[in-house]
């Protein structure tokens, strides 16, 4: 059963993610990947939200493995990066890294604390 | 760095989509949407489905070092390096929904930065912060070093091929 929730999870968080970075670039022209950033740090305040409220294992497989699953992305994360460095935008790519990480785990601890509560 | 493909201003960054490509901007144009929506959607799907198969595989205990989600998004970052020069850099003329479908959905949907930062949260709860610190730049090195071996090895492979399809 959770299989089925992952999969229909994992079904909205991909094309969410892909939206989202689309909005992202036409309202902010810059190399910055704005659209990956939002979405890495929203999916990790979204399932920090879910284990710090212990929810039940279906919704976990549907809105955390799934959904937030796939919303986020390393891979995109770790290619943006190489792409800039090689760009010669070394302070950017280690801004980005440095913004993604630091927001991103303040993002998921936030998530948890608020459904902690 | 010798003027590779890399070196050419219409390159993308961001491998999802890079509306200044004017082929990414217009993916999307009419009907299109539809389609790319729902080549992304089936591959995050099965994307997110296989990672969920890996962690059930290879579950992580409370407060041990998540080498399965390690591993997930090392092995979906070399994964990208590879689909990105062969796809979007210019070397292969693919099918235009090839990239949404592997490496907006599938690889997008495998990898996954919200369990990399819930995992950091769980070790630090678990009162083992150096090891949330190790688990943190171990993925962030590894992830880096995959992408770019294996986009380098890819280029070295297509080269030629690669500078010729992308150059104005």
């Amino acid at each position: 059963m959770n299989w089925l929730l992952v999969v229909v999870g994992g079904a909205i968080g991909a094309p969410l993610r892909y939206l989202t970075d689309r909005t992202m670039q036409t309202w902010h022209e810059t190399l910055f990947p704005w659209g990956t950033f939002a979405v890495n740090v929203a999916g990790s305040l979204v399932l920090g939200l879910l284990a710090g409220a212990t929810v039940s294992s279906a919704t976990y497989a549907l809105v955390g493995t799934g959904l937030c699953g796939a919303l986020t992305t390393y891979s995109t994360f770790s290619y943006e990066t190489l792409r800039l460095a090689e760009r010669g935008k070394g302070l950017l790519a280690g801004a980005y890294v440095s913004a993604s990480l630091l927001v991103g785990l303040g993002a998921v601890w936030a998530g948890w604390e608020l459904g902690a509560r | 760095m010798s003027g590779g493909p890399r070196d050419l201003p219409l390159e993308p960054v961001d491998p999802d989509v890079d509306l200044r490509l004017p082929g990414q901007r217009a993916e999307t144009a009419g009907h299109r949407l539809w389609q790319v929506l729902a080549v992304i959607s089936a591959g995050g799907a099965a994307g997110a489905t296989a990672r969920y198969g890996a962690e059930r595989l290879w579950p992580t205990a409370d407060g041990a070092f998540p080498w399965t989600t390690f591993l997930v998004n090392v092995v979906g970052c070399g994964l990208i390096g590879v689909l990105m020069v062969l796809v979007a850099e210019g070397g292969w003329s693919a099918h235009p929904l090839l990239r949404p479908f592997l490496g907006v959905g599938v690889l997008g949907g495998f990898t996954t930065f919200s369990t990399y930062t819930l995992d950091f949260l769980r070790l630090v709860r678990h009162g083992q912060a150096p090891a949330a610190l190790g688990y943190a730049a171990v993925t962030l090195v590894g992830a880096m070093a995959a992408v770019w071996l294996t986009a380098t090895a890819t280029r070295r492979l297509v080269g030629p091929v690669a500078g010729q399809g992308a150059a104005p």
